[in-house]
Order: C-alpha cells, then sequence, then structure tokens
C-alpha cells in the first residue's frame, strides 16, 4: 500500500540520526576507555557490557521480565483510574474541585517513602506493593493530560454541538473525547517509560528479591560492574519499549494526525 | 396562507454584563427575514452582527425583544433543528472523514446509516466534493473545508441558513467562486439566508437586501434592497452592482441618499 510505504520510510529515515549518533557514542566510549586504561568499576567497556548481556541473557531476561510485568499491570491500573477520574472531573464541578487537590498531592507523594508502608501492608511475597507504586505513579500524568484535553473545546465546535441541541454526554461523546486523545497520549508516553522507572526504584526498598532493581544491587554488591552496567541496559530498554508501544497506539489511534499530502 | 417569515425580530436587544461595566451590543433591532430571502448583515466591527446572528440562531438569549425562527420561538426552531448554521472556521471535525462530518448533524437527528450515507453524499455532489467523501479535513483546502461546512449546514434541509462571514478566511478568487456556488444551492434548496460579512461587493451580490449596522449600540441604521435583474460572473462588472454598491457604502458612511430608512 501506498500510504503504508510513505510512513514505514519516514519512520526508517527517522532512526538513522540516532542510530549513527548511539554507534558514534559507544564507539567512543570503547576507545576512551582502552585509551586512558579506566578501570571497570569506574567505567566498563561496551564490549565488556555486551558479554555480560549475552552471558547471563537468560537471568536479565526474567529479571525484566518481572520488572516489566508489575510496570505493565501498575500502568494499567493507573490508567484506567486516571482516565475515569478525568470524565468524571470534567462532568462535574464539584468532583473537579475535590479530585484536582487530591491528584497534586498524590503527585507529591514520595513513592519511595511509600514503598516500605506498602511492604508491610501486604505479605512479603505479594509484588502488590509494586504494582500499587507505579499506578499511583502513573495516575497524575494520565489524570491531568486527558482533563485537560476533555476540558479544551473548539469554540465553533461548541456552538455546532449547542446548534444541533445536543445533550452533554452527546458533545462528550463526538467532540471532547476524540479531541483529547493527544492529549491523553502526551499522558500515556510520559507514564510509559516513567512506569519502568518507578517499578524499578520501588523494588529498591525491601520485599521480593526479584526484578531488575534487586539484580543490579547484588550485581554491584559482587563488584559485578559490566553485570550492573547490563542489567541497566536492559532497564533502559524495557523502559524505551514501553515508550515506543505508546507511540505506536498513539499513531494507532489517530490515524488523522498523519497528514498524507494535502490535495488543494 | 404563505409560509411563514423565515425570521421575525421585534425589539431585539442584548446587553452583555450588568452595571456600570454593561455593554449594550444591541438595541431596537427589528427586522424581518421572508421565506427564501437572502439577507446581508453588514457593519464595521463591533456594530453586533455576529451577536445578532446568534441570538437568531439561539445561541445567545437577548436581553429585549422577541425572535421568531420560522414561525416558532427561537429555541424551539433550535430544538427542531430548523436551521443550519456555518462559521468563518469550517470547524471541521479533523477525526472524521468529510462524508463523516456532513452525516453529524444527520447522525445526531437518528437518521440510519443507509439514509445518513445517501444523504451526505447527495449533499457533497450539491457542494461539487462527491468525490471526496473518504477524505479526512486535513486533507482539503479552506475553501474545500468551507464547502463541507456548507454542506453539513445544509443537511437537514433547513428553511433557514445562518452564516457568519463564512468566506472571510479565503482568497478573493476563491470567495468569488464561493459566492456563485451559494446562489446555486439557495436557488435549489430554496432556503433563506441570514449572512454575515464585512464585504460590501459579497453583501450585495448575494442578498436580495443589505441590512446596514452601527456600532455602540449595535442597531440597523439602513435596509438597502439591491434590485439586480441576474446574479451571474457578469453582474460583477455590469452597471446596476456598481450602483449597489456605491449605494451600501454611502449608508454605512452615514449618509442619508438611500431613503428608506428603518
Amino acid at each position: 500500500m501506498r500510504t503504508g510505504a510513505v510512513w514505514g520510510g519516514r519512520i526508517f529515515k527517522g532512526i538513522w540520526p540516532p542510530l549513527i549518533f548511539g554507534v558514534a557514542f559507544i564507539a567512543l566510549w570503547q576507545w576512551f576507555v582502552d585509551a586512558r586504561n579506566v578501570k571497570p568499576y569506574v567505567l566498563p567497556k561496551p564490549s565488556a557490557i555486551w558479554e555480560q548481556l549475552r552471558e547471563h541473557h537468560s537471568t536479565i531476561l526474567s529479571a525484566a521480565w518481572t520488572t516489566g510485568q508489575n510496570a505493565l499491570v501498575g500502568l494499567a491500573i493507573g490508567l484506567v483510574v486516571g482516565v475515569l477520574a478525568a470524565l468524571l472531573a470534567a462532568r462535574l464541578r464539584a468532583l473537579d474541585d475535590a479530585l484536582t487537590p487530591l491528584a497534586a498531592a498524590m503527585a507529591a507523594i514520595p513513592i519511595v517513602a511509600l514503598t516500605p508502608i506498602f511492604n508491610t501492608m501486604f505479605a512479603s511475597t505479594s509484588s502488590t506493593p509494586r504494582r500499587l507504586v507505579v499506578a499511583i505513579y502513573v495516575f497524575f500524568p494520565i489524570f491531568v493530560n486527558t482533563l485537560r484535553g476533555l476540558r479544551q473545546i473548539d469554540p465553533v465546535h461548541a456552538e455546532l454541538m449547542r446548534s444541533y441541541a445536543a445533550s452533554p454526554w452527546t458533545t462528550t461523546k463526538v467532540v471532547r473525547l476524540p479531541g483529547a486523545l493527544p492529549f491523553f497520549f502526551t499522558g500515556l508516553k510520559i507514564a510509559s517509560s516513567g512506569a519502568v522507572i518507578a517499578a524499578i526504584v520501588s523494588e529498591y526498598f525491601g520485599g521480593l528479591q526479584k526484578g531488575l532493581g534487586p539484580a543490579i544491587t547484588s550485581a554491584a554488591a559482587a563488584s559485578a560492574y559490566p553485570r550492573a552496567w547490563a542489567l541497566v541496559t536492559a532497564a533502559i530498554a524495557l523502559g524505551l519499549a514501553f515508550y515506543i508501544v505508546a507511540v505506536l497506539a498513539e499513531r494507532l489511534a489517530m490515524p488523522w494526525q498523519r497528514p498524507e499530502g494535502a490535495v488543494s | 396562507m404563505s409560509a411563514p417569515a423565515a425570521v421575525t425580530l421585534e425589539a431585539i436587544g442584548k446587553r452583555f454584563g450588568d452595571g456600570p461595566g454593561a455593554v449594550q451590543a444591541l438595541t431596537g433591532i427589528d427586522l424581518t427575514v421572508g421565506a427564501g430571502e437572502f439577507v446581508s448583515l453588514i457593519g464595521p466591527s463591533g456594530c453586533g452582527k455576529s451577536t445578532l446572528l446568534r441570538i437568531v440562531a439561539n445561541l445567545i438569549e437577548p436581553t429585549e425583544g422577541s425572535v421568531q425562527v420560522n414561525g416558532k420561538p427561537a429555541r424551539r426552531a433550535r430544538l427542531d433543528q430548523d436551521y443550519g448554521i456555518a462559521f468563518q472556521q469550517a470547524g471541521l471535525l479533523e477525526w472524521r472523514t468529510v462524508q463523516g462530518n456532513v452525516e453529524l448533524p444527520l447522525a445526531l437527528h437518528g437518521l440510519d446509516r443507509g439514509a445518513r450515507r445517501a444523504q451526505a453524499l447527495e449533499l457533497l455532489d450539491l457542494v461539487g466534493l462527491a468525490d471526496f467523501a473518504g477524505h479526512r479535513p486535513s486533507q482539503l483546502s479552506g475553501g474545500m473545508q468551507q464547502r463541507v461546512a456548507i454542506a453539513r449546514a445544509l443537511a437537514r434541509r433547513p428553511a433557514l441558513l445562518l452564516m457568519d462571514e463564512p468566506f472571510g478566511a479565503l482568497d478573493e478568487m476563491t470567495r468569488e467562486r464561493m459566492q456563485s456556488e451559494l446562489i446555486r444551492i439557495c436557488a435549489e434548496t430554496g432556503a433563506a439566508v441570514v449572512f454575515v460579512t464585512h464585504s460590501i461587493p459579497e453583501a450585495v451580490f448575494l442578498s436580495q437586501r443589505v441590512v446596514v449596522m452601527s456600532p455602540r449600540p449595535g442597531r440597523i441604521t439602513h435596509v438597502v434592497d439591491i434590485p439586480l435583474t441576474a446574479r451571474d460572473e457578469d453582474t460583477r462588472e455590469a452597471e446596476e452592482f456598481f450602483g449597489a454598491i456605491t449605494e451600501v457604502r454611502e449608508a454605512l458612511r452615514g449618509r442619508t441618499k438611500v431613503e428608506d430608512e428603518p
């Protein structure tokens, strides 16, 4: 299909600059460590990290899988609650006055401090505390962005819907919801990689010894620095994967945002 | 019995705000637009012509006076979808196709899918965009988007079309073409039109009557009859066309060359 090919071509084109930059950066890093004889505990060579990634790929993958699951479940919970809260706040003024300060307070919660408290609330073998931490982290960007999108309405669309004698719910369905999508996805993109970071951070504060966080701690404790770096690389890859899925979802959900050459 | 007047305005006044900060936007407006008649509202910025159009559309309520549309109170007419409306911005929903946009008022009125589709395609044909039904609004030029907006305004086959500077954002060539299109569409649908514009030639070319307004407070100063014998491309270069333009211009300047002051 022509448009598909054009789209694919654009992605292909967009991939080159960061790819060239990344390769150059890694080459420079490798050269610097070699040339200056930097000790591995200060900065390991990319090649050493790569070796560790290959050697321990099954344990790294399983750690990433654990963390990824927590991030995903937490993201899903935060997303559903955030969107529902935004929908309610957009419809009911009184609820908005109550919810917005609450959401701001939730954003100010130091999730690091919350983790130990959740850990004592739930069994020590439970992943629930971590998922809750992720959900709390995700809630705010989703809620704030979606609410903003639902609130703003093109004045012409508002007058048009009034001229159609459309009910508030019809206006929400026909105009506000589709119009809020770009804002929602802005929130989702922020939340997606943030969810992975929140999941990893929460793993540092007790509870299960599974996931990327404990694996990084134990590698560092064993002076296996290249392995620790390999795990950090996996964490970055996981965060990026979440982000990319969010971007793809955005494109799928809003095909009209992809200009395909205007006719005039 | 003949059809009721498309619009009847009696002693309309509109004040925004209260107390010393209040602004009298309109005062003492009396106007009747007959069935099928094309009337333009013209005047400088701030004369309340857009406000007046919104009062007819029942998008805002007048402070004084009464509004009848198709022989009903304005609110009833809005609820019954007795009029179609188009603004300076096309205001299309960018996530819907061209056809989806034209179908919107039909869908909100509960027409089934097949009827909606058939009617939308017919309307797009009327505005010359039958080939673009599946396009997204962002793929169309400004003039084409405005035509979609007109098709959408005509969707419920209203007896009254309200237009607020619909061609204001278009270039001169497109604008003239759209004016001729509008004349043809009105002849085909028989709809009455209330048309707000800044442009004297546009008002003269389109209208049977031009209502001249002046600001602070907004009121009608003159109503100029435009008895053109024809309205086609030759009209734009005809003597009677320039004569009518001069007459409207004089009225706008407040010279009382025109006798039929309301």
